[in-house]
């Protein structure tokens, strides 16, 4: 398990082994969208996700 | 052991619905985030052959296809398909022209042309759609006159070059919901019900998923859409109408997590499953 923080509202949000960079998360807290910006071992760096733009989707 | 170079920008839970099924699978995934990447043949490295692009960003996708096909990389789905697939109206013109039902149609760039089209394609209402685009945003169900010329006039006044061209479909009246089937290699592996009381119905707008049978109606209709635009890693949205079923859109890079669970089918399983299949016979 990696222990990391909200950039947003500060609170602790711990990310299973399995987490990639660049993957999408929701803080459990403030529900923000964040992206996993920085993955080295049992440290992580959470960003706000970048917002949706026009050609995004499937 | 097979290495596919998983092509993307922000890793969504499709992403790792697939990483999941290719170590089950004993299949190596080497992640490449296009956005940190230097497209340059002649400097790039690569120890892969064959590559899926699931990019959620459609212009850097199509970008990072073209440019790993330049260097002799497999990509699924090839810029073949997400050429047709990425705009509304080149995929209802390849439809349309492979005898695939699909609703009428046209493209129009500016109102008094709108206004002939849609008396051309059965009057009001109608639906506007940006070719360019995804998850059910800005579409618009025009129900008159008026409101037509008030999204035209927004649209060209506000909107990019890509909301300038005017696509506009018929308005097809749904039992409440609509069909989205997942087709790999020409199967329709499995397909959902989308049900919303809205006219809306994708589930990236409240579309709530359940199965939906695979029929020979659905099977066949996907199979021929599917190689209408080229094949490889596809869902198709599919209208039930009086006259029979309808393809709407095709997607290229198809979101699915949300359908494994109703569908009991592991899409991504299939999805690696499929990449081996094209790594194995280069």
């Amino acid at each position: 398990m990696i222990k990391t923080n909200c950039p947003i509202c500060d609170a602790q949000i711990t990310l299973p082994k399995n987490t990639e960079e660049s993957e999408v998360i929701s803080c459990p807290d403030c529900h923000i969208r964040l992206v996993v910006a920085n993955l080295k071992g049992n440290t992580a760096t959470l960003e706000e996700a970048p917002k949706v733009e026009e050609d995004w989707g499937e | 052991m097979v290495t596919v170079g998983l092509l993307h920008t922000t890793i969504r839970g499709d992403e790792k619905l697939i990483i999941e099924a290719a170590k089950k699978r004993n299949i190596k995934i080497k992640l490449i985030d296009i956005r940190e990447e230097v497209l340059n043949r002649k400097t790039y490295q690569c120890d892969f052959k064959v590559a899926l692009e699931r990019c959620v960003s459609t212009v850097k996708g199509n970008h990072a296809t073209r440019f790993f096909e330049s260097i002799g990389i497999k990509v699924i789905n090839n810029s073949f398909v997400s050429a047709i697939c990425e705009d509304k109206f080149v995929t209802s013109l390849i439809l349309q022209k492979a005898h695939v039902s699909t609703p009428d149609f046209a493209m129009v760039f500016n109102a008094d042309q709108a206004q002939k089209a849609i008396k051309q394609i059965g009057g009001f209402p109608t639906v506007i759609k940006p070719p360019l685009g995804s998850w059910g945003r800005l579409l618009a169900k025009v129900n008159d006159i008026d409101a037509l010329e008030a999204i035209l006039e927004h649209k060209d006044v506000l909107g990019s070059p890509h909301q300038k061209s005017f696509y506009i479909q018929k308005y097809i009246k749904k039992p409440g919901r609509d069909i989205r089937s997942f087709v790999i290699d020409g199967v329709t592996i499995c397909a959902i019900y989308r049900d919303s009381p809205h006219w809306i119905t994708n589930t990236a707008r409240g579309g709530v998923a359940t199965n939906c049978p695979v029929t020979k109606e659905l099977s066949n209709i996907s199979k021929k859409a599917s190689d209408a635009v080229g094949g490889g890693i596809l869902s198709m949205d599919v209208f039930e109408t009086e006259d029979g079923l309808q393809i709407n859109e095709i997607n290229h890079t198809t979101e699915f997590k949300n359908s494994e669970r109703p569908t009991g089918v592991s899409i991504s399983g299939v999805i690696v499953d499929y990449c081996i299949k094209v790594a194995k016979n280069l």
